[in-house]
């Protein structure tokens, strides 16, 4: 019989819970319904009250950790913090979202606890037993595995389940202690890299691509780094899309070349990037190789406009290519756009 | 003032994203067709970590580099052939299976024993280094096992800068959500670093390097110790390619103006 506990943490607020904790919360209470199993839910944050209302209609087991020095993502408070919240429910399974704060620290947690780990969860199944489904070389190919060992930590990827969300009630909560090792590591705050405004939105519907395109020679015989700047931008504020890029296009900054000054290599999607999850996915200026691509997994709805009928998202990898000068087309659309917002 | 680091990179060797990849079930698990003929290169992100310890390293006399790397003997020796030019280090070779496949807590095991035994680490002065995903297995754990295992609790992920200060202490910036990066200080070694991209660009090659690297990875290829690593109880129940097969709708004869029209009804559809 397996014990299911579902970690869980506090968003920048402090008090409530990431969306991400709360679709780790719908994918516990699914998979206890499906064993018969009994769940738990741990919550970190600097004071649980309002997180554990939150939670109260979940009729789970309510398990904090508080105070001051899990206010901050910190690798040795939070291994603390989630060992104690573990030993605590004696958890077999242990849910956690695949967030920055619990990615850094879930192996490590499982390793004190004698356990295993498997992280970039997509899927729960199984009939009997719990089945996870994972991708391996990067999205590339997606396997189903299981394992013996317990206690087994399943961290889970962001959108792959519904946000829990019931009334609010006042809840009861058991508050575990935790004894602290020495810190060393302060966290002093959080840095946006990119000029300007924020580009990289992960709950927009839609992911806009910039290629190198954008920044190459175009048929005059001119570079227009500028105007393909204003485009993007322009889009990006009529839209509130989120901000993608090709590893070429980032790279061009190191390299001397031309460079759209708001993009980073954290806007790169691909093999060495990101893979966000959006509806809908539009590709400008982009060739569409295998390494870039990889990061399109989880984008289900694929538009590209490249100049190349050859190009990569013509075989099988986008739905609609509209083979086109980007310049012309976005200029159009911004202005249609702006139109309707009028 | 320099401070003296002893820096041990982990960067395991994976195939050249240029490729295409088939999942094929043997009588040891799950693998990639031809696995062992495919062309494979330096792990990317684990690569921009050792950049980054050979830039650190340079800048701290008297400090030491390590890359510690776990695969078949003959596949490390190809691409060390070409690492081995773009900066100085001693490669301390595991011989063992390659692929994403094999357990992470069972890699981590092997390679926390190599780090513990080498021979004149100083642990107080560690900083273990390495990409936060492969682009084998990309779970992001082997690292965090590998610290856990050698007693370090002061562990960064998706690392994309260090500044080393005076007295020590470092300031790191790692992803997290959203575009943004986490800032921490940190008292100083020993500490973990998973590195994303970094700011460095691949050093060119040079061949002076790449002959006197040589020197010493041959002979430590040769003395490789050969390892299994155990499935611990991990099981397989399928692996396979995706099976979306998307049928693109190539449009070549609309006007500027008819595509806007159709991206805009596109962008707006809920
Ligand atoms: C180890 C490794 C890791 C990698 N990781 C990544 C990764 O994470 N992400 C990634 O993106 N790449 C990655 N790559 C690189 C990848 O293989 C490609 O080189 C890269 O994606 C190409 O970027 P691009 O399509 O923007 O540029 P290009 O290949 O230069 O393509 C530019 C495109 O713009 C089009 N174009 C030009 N002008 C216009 C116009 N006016 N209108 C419409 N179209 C126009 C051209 O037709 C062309 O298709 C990796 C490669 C390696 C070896």
């Amino acid at each position: 019989m397996e014990t299911i506990l579902v970690l869980t943490h506090a968003d920048e607020t402090g008090s409530a819970l990431t969306k991400a904790s709360l679709e780790a919360v719908t994918a516990g209470k699914e998979l206890a319904a499906r064993l018969n199993a009994s769940l738990a839910i741990g919550i970190v944050a600097i004071d649980a009250t309002a997180a554990a209302s939150a939670l109260a209609s979940t009729v789970a087991r309510l398990l904090a950790v508080s105070g001051e020095p899990f206010a901050q993502p910190r690798y040795s408070t939070d291994a603390a913090a989630l060992e104690a919240l573990c030993r605590a429910a004696e958890a077999s399974i242990v849910l956690a979202p695949a967030s920055a704060r619990f990615a850094r620290v879930a192996a490590g947690v499982a390793h004190r606890l004698g356990g295993f780990v498997d992280t970039h969860i997509t899927a729960i199944g199984g009939t009997d037993g719990v089945e996870a489904t994972r991708w391996f070389y990067r999205q590339r190919v997606e396997a189903v595995l299981s394992r013996d060992g317990r206690p087994w930590f399943l961290l889970l990827d962001a959108g792959t389940h519904a946000a829990f969300a019931g009334p609010p009630a006042p809840a009861q909560v058991e508050q575990v202690a935790v004894e602290l090792p020495a810190l060393r590591t302060t966290v002093t705050g959080l840095r946006a890299p990119s000029q300007g405004t924020q580009t990289i939105r992960p709950d927009a519907k839609l992911l806009f691509v910039a290629g190198a395109g954008w920044t190459k020679k175009q048929s005059d015989g001119q570079v227009h780094a500028a105007e393909a700047g204003d485009l993007i931008l322009g889009f990006l504020r009529t839209t509130g899309a989120s901000l993608g890029s090709s590893k070429s296009l980032v790279d061009q900054g190191g390299e001397g070349q031309p460079v759209l000054p708001f993009l980073t290599h954290l806007n790169q999607i691909g093999q060495t990037g990101a893979t966000p999850r959006h509806a809908r996915g539009l590709s400008t200026c982009c060739h569409g190789e295998e390494p870039h691509v990889v990061g399109w997994r989880f984008i289900a709805d694929r538009r590209a406009i490249n100049l190349d009928p050859n190009c990569g998202w013509t075989r099988g990898k986008a739905d609609v290519v509209y083979i086109a000068d980007a310049f012309q087309v976005m200029a159009k659309v911004n202005s249609l756009l702006e139109a309707k917002k009028a | 003032m320099a401070n003296v680091l002893h820096i041990v990179v982990c960067a395991g060797i994976v195939p050249d994203p240029l490729q295409t990849l088939e999942p094929v079930t043997g009588p040891a698990g799950p693998g990639l067709k031809n696995e062992m003929v495919l062309p494979a290169v330096l792990d990317p992100w684990a690569a921009s970590a050792l950049y980054e310890a050979a830039a650190l390293a340079a800048k701290n006399p008297g400090s030491k580099l390590w890359l510690v790397s776990l695969g078949p003997k003959a596949k490390l020796q190809q691409v060390m052939m070409t690492v081995a030019q773009k900066i100085a280090f001693e490669l301390v070779p595991i011989d063992g299976p390659i692929g994403g496949f094999p357990d992470a807590h069972s890699t981590a095991a092997v390679l926390a024993e190599t780090i513990a035994a080498l021979p004149g680490l100083d642990k107080a002065k560690l900083l273990l280094f390495g990409g936060w995903e492969s682009a084998t297995r990309g779970a992001g754990v082997t690292l965090q096992l590998v610290g856990e295992r050698l007693g370090i609790i002061d562990q960064f992920q998706g690392v994309d800068q260090i500044d080393l200060r005076d007295d020590g202490s470092f300031e790191v910036l790692e992803r997290v959500e959203g575009g943004k990066h986490q800032v921490s200080v940190c008292a100083g070694t020993p500490a973990v670093l998973g590195w994303a991209t970094g700011n460095l660009a691949e050093p060119r090659n040079n061949p002076q390097t790449g002959m006197a690297n040589m020197r010493t990875i041959m002979p430590a290829l040769q003395k490789a110790k050969p390892t299994t690593l155990a499935p611990n109880g991990l099981r397989y129940v399928s692996v396979a390619l995706p099976k979306q097969q998307r049928t693109t709708r190539v449009v070549k004869d609309l006007t500027p103006d008819e595509i806007a029209a159709e991206l805009v009804e596109w962008i707006g559809a809920e």
